[in-house]
């Protein structure tokens, strides 16, 4: 039988998975904020938003999958952050929404709101999509304004302030206060311009116009840069600064000098992935720029987000650090992923199921593999008969 | 701060309601659509017939155009679990999430992938592949329906769990008691089948049309003939699985079935009513007001349809607030302040199980275990001051549910014409049915969302039955946030909403030959 602890760590790891995936994924999103700029030209805006329009759904689903998947295993998480950060969840849902008609309807007759219309929304779920993702995800570094008590539930005074709410949201801005953190900006950033450039990266590999390409390519120093800036930024910053701990015999939390760093060190095969990850990347990123005839920098960059976003995840979660952690008061309603997740039923029952997951990856596997045996030509979009 | 108060709930109901009843116009003709431009493409591969081709494609084009909102409103839903109903979230999520999290491994992944392939596969992959992929898209959506209307049955019906005193959450304790409870059984198959009626009355309709139109003549005959049999069939169907459903709602829900017929004072054989007309004096359930000016009803119709016997007691509201009587299982009934004083006693032991716990005890600990655990069924009406707070709105449930029967009385007849008139091939000089058909889609959305009203208007004012109300459910936020999300949502699923209906009224004028 396994234990609970173990299960507890696999769902945290399948949740660190789906987030570096979604990452990887965000690369739509990347394009998405591209097409003003390097889809001047019309038809290379309309290769651009084909090349991207066959992918939106993976990043969607990708989306409400961490969003069930979270749900399931850490409920604490799910209603702590998304009934207390209400503005920024609702800002990134609205962010999605409106990409998700934008492809369906642009090109459509009789859209009502015009072709730019929809190409602003592909814009702004670029954009904001990204950069709310980021701050967001940085704050499980940078602490966030709440408390937990779950006796409220059961609570005898009603209409008191405190009601019957388990979580309260310390903060009057619900969640729009993280922006006075300048380390949730660097994070924000640093997705926005991981996003962009793996999706320059995406547009060298995918697109056959020679001309759109060279853009791309030019692109990617414009974008790879200022990442890079960014990311080791905020890396550098989490890593030399002061991190939330959980004692595990008292469940008390307090700052600890260096502590994401400890956790690298403390698990070395999160960290050796971690500097995978980064290297890959790096890899992905200077194959796009340096080498001219290379259009595989894509892969490297992938397979490097997945790996750098899964570990950072880990690191967030694991080694009795609070993922979530609480910065009111003494710290103790910080979430941990042994005192917000589901009971080991659920988790041994969706565990059950996850076996399927290889399954489900090899069929997403053969049906994208199916689509892009060829390049993308603006001829042959036209002849698959289903265009945006 | 302003908490738990009534703006903030009215404005949290309003806005999922708002993002429900959006997602619900998509989802059905997803799930119709699907079917029926599934089994075109299958006649397709089958014959060879290109004109066959042609049809399934125009079909799968408004398909795409409604999917896209559909998925769009969904994700709104799927967070607002979270967004707006932050204690129901922990208190259930251990039950509600796992189905949420299957749904989205299973079933989204199915759909999102080989939905690439049913659009932009038609050259790149073989014609086998191509059908396969469009099945398997329909069952992937199908299966996203099934998943989480088992999490929505758990909350009609909270089976296969326990409380756990120490995490203040519900747990579950048997998968598949939630997963094949007889409420998620009876709700997927009315739901799905509904939707296949819903498919099939536009699919008629818009033929329909084009058969009035003198247009596009044989593709129009091709999709009405699909449609009418696959709406016959389902609207059939769909009578026996309501059946099952009225049937569970009496069993586990008698308040949601006296809310449906307007029934304030039970009888043996208690009869279900065809017309009437509801009585606006009636404010309460005891004020002795007659709550019908008039009305004709079925003899024992309803006892028959709640109980499966014609000699049943039907309990009405006021019963039901007073207990007394003797229910199926063989159990005397508990009034509403026997429920209420059980649930106080749990919510007490709850708290007092906490301190012993922390005072180390034991035996403290085990009593007020045991207290909570006899008295746990009732711990939702411990929130409740008066029994009028257990009323669902009787008049919005009764009109959805009988407007539901309605038309879905009507939908038998539309079917029973649609399929003879198709297959005698008797369409042409039958203007009136072709007007009829046309005017048919209106009514079937408006039957399938009274549906879905009926479920959730009756289930009131319950998140979950009989343990969690929505006031002990909703995220503690300000009234106004809510309010500025509803607008925003409202306008743009509203605006959404216009631009999808004009691009499809746009490929239904330019027709199948645009293909």
């Amino acid at each position: 039988m396994l234990s609970y602890s173990f299960l507890q760590h696999y769902w945290w790891f399948l949740i660190s998975l789906l987030g570096g995936l979604l990452t990887f994924l965000l690369t739509v999103q990347g394009g998405q904020s591209l097409i003003f700029t390097l889809g001047k030209d019309k038809s290379h805006r309309f290769l651009i938003v084909n090349a991207l329009g066959r992918k939106w759904e993976f990043t969607y689903t990708t989306l409400v999958t961490f969003g069930g998947a979270f749900f399931a295993s850490f409920p604490l998480f799910y209603s702590t952050s998304f009934g207390g950060a209400y503005w920024v969840w609702m800002l990134i849902l609205l962010c999605f929404v409106i990409q998700a008609v934008a492809y369906e309807y642009m090109s459509k007759p009789g859209n009502t709101w015009g072709k730019k219309t929809y190409e602003i929304f592909l814009f702004l779920n670029g954009l904001l999509g990204t950069f709310l993702i980021g701050a967001a995800v940085a704050t499980f570094f940078t602490g966030s304004e709440f408390t937990v008590n779950k006796a409220n539930i059961a609570s005898m005074i009603t209409n008191s302030e405190t009601g019957f709410v388990i979580s309260q949201w310390a903060n009057p801005l619900h969640g729009l206060e993280a922006l006075f953190d300048v380390r949730n900006w660097l994070l924000g950033f640093a997705v926005f311009f991981l996003a962009r450039t793996n999706a320059n990266l995406f547009f060298i590999n995918r697109i056959e116009d020679q001309s759109l390409v060279d853009k791309a390519r030019k692109s990617l120093i414009y974008n790879a840069v200022p990442f890079l800036v960014f990311f080791l930024s905020f890396l550098i910053w989490i890593l030399v600064g002061k991190g939330f701990s959980v004692d595990p015999a008292t469940g008390a939390v307090s700052l600890v000098q260096y502590k994401y760093l400890m956790n690298l060190v403390e698990m070395p095969i999160v960290a050796i992935l971690f500097l995978l990850g980064v290297v890959f990347v790096l890899f992905g990123i200077g194959r796009g720029i340096f080498a001219k005839s290379s259009t595989c920098g894509i892969w490297a960059s992938g397979v490097g987000t997945v790996l750098t976003v899964t570990t950072l995840l880990l690191v967030a979660g694991y080694n009795n650090t609070p993922y979530y952690p609480s910065s009111v008061g003494d710290m103790s309603s910080s979430l941990t992923i042994s005192n917000s997740s589901s009971s080991p039923f659920t988790l041994m029952a969706m565990s059950i199921v996850s076996i399927l997951i290889p399954f489900v990856l090899a069929y997403i596997f053969y049906a994208w593999r199916a689509l892009e045996k060829k390049k993308f030509r603006k001829e042959d979009l036209k002849e698959d008969g289903h265009v945006y | 701060m302003e908490l738990l108060n009534s703006p903030l709930l009215d404005w949290s109901r309003a806005q999922f309601a708002l993002t429900a009843m959006y997602h619900w116009l998509f989802v059905p003709l997803t799930l119709g659509l699907g079917l029926i431009m599934s089994i075109m493409e299958t006649i397709y591969v089958k014959t060879g017939d290109e004109k066959w081709k042609k049809t399934a494609k125009f079909w799968m084009n408004l398909f795409g155009v409604n999917f896209a909102i559909g998925v769009a409103t969904g994700l709104i839903l799927e967070f607002e679990f979270g967004t707006n109903w932050s204690n129901y979230s922990w208190l259930v999520g251990d039950i509600f999430g796992a189905p949420l999290a299957i749904e989205g491994v299973l079933a989204f992944f199915m759909e999102a992938t080989f939905i690439s392939i049913m659009f932009f596969g038609w050259v790149r992959v073989s014609k086998k592949m191509h059908l396969a992929s469009t099945w398997l898209t329909v069952t992937g959506a199908t299966l996203s329906a099934l998943w989480i209307l088992v999490a929505n049955s758990w909350m009609q019906y909270p089976t296969g769990t326990e409380f756990n005193p120490d995490t203040f959450r519900v747990e579950m304790n048997d998968f598949w008691a939630v997963a094949l409870s007889p409420f998620a059984i009876a709700k997927f198959f009315h739901t799905v089948l509904s939707s296949w009626v819903l498919g099939a009355a536009f699919v008629c309709g818009i033929s329909g049309w084009y058969l009035a139109k003198k247009r596009n003549v044989v593709f129009a005959k091709q999709s009405f003939k699909v449609g009418s049999v696959v709406g016959l069939v389902a609207i059939l169907l769909t009578v026996f699985s309501g059946d099952f459903s009225a049937y569970m709602a009496a069993q586990k829900q008698p308040m949601k079935l006296a809310a449906m017929e307007g029934l304030y004072q039970g009888h043996k054989g208690e009869g279900l009513i065809v017309m009437a007309l509801p009585n606006p004096a009636k404010k309460s359930y005891n004020d002795g007001v007659d709550p019908f000016i008039f009305k004709l009803e079925i003899p024992k119709a309803l006892a028959a349809l709640g109980y499966h016997d014609f000699d049943a007691f039907v309990p009405g509201i006021t019963d039901i607030i007073k207990g007394g009587y003797i229910q199926e299982n063989g159990e005397v009934a508990l009034s509403f302040a026997e429920k209420q004083a059980r649930g106080k006693i749990a919510r007490e032991a709850l708290l007092a199980y906490q301190t012993a716990v922390k005072d180390g005890k034991k035996a403290d600990v085990e009593k007020y275990k045991t207290q909570l655990q006899n008295n746990y069924k009732y711990f939702g009406y411990s929130y409740f001051n008066s029994p009028e707070d257990t009323i669902p709105r009787i008049p919005e449930v009764y009109w959805s549910f009988h407007i539901m029967i309605y038309i879905g009385g009507y939908l038998i007849l539309f079917f029973l014409l649609a399929t003879f008139y198709s297959f005698k091939d008797k369409l042409d000089g039958k203007k009136w049915f072709l007007s009829l058909s046309v005017w048919t889609i209106p009514l079937v959305y408006i039957c399938s969302e009274s549906g879905w009203m009926v479920t959730e208007l009756g289930r009131q004012p319950w998140a979950i039955q009989d343990i969690l109300p929505l006031k002990a459910a909703v995220s503690a936020l300000s009234s106004y946030a809510v309010m500025i999300t509803f607008f925003l949502f409202l306008i743009l699923f509203t605006a959404l909403l216009i631009a999808e209906i004009r691009i499809m009224l746009n490929q239904i004028k330019k027709g199948p030959e645009a293909e």
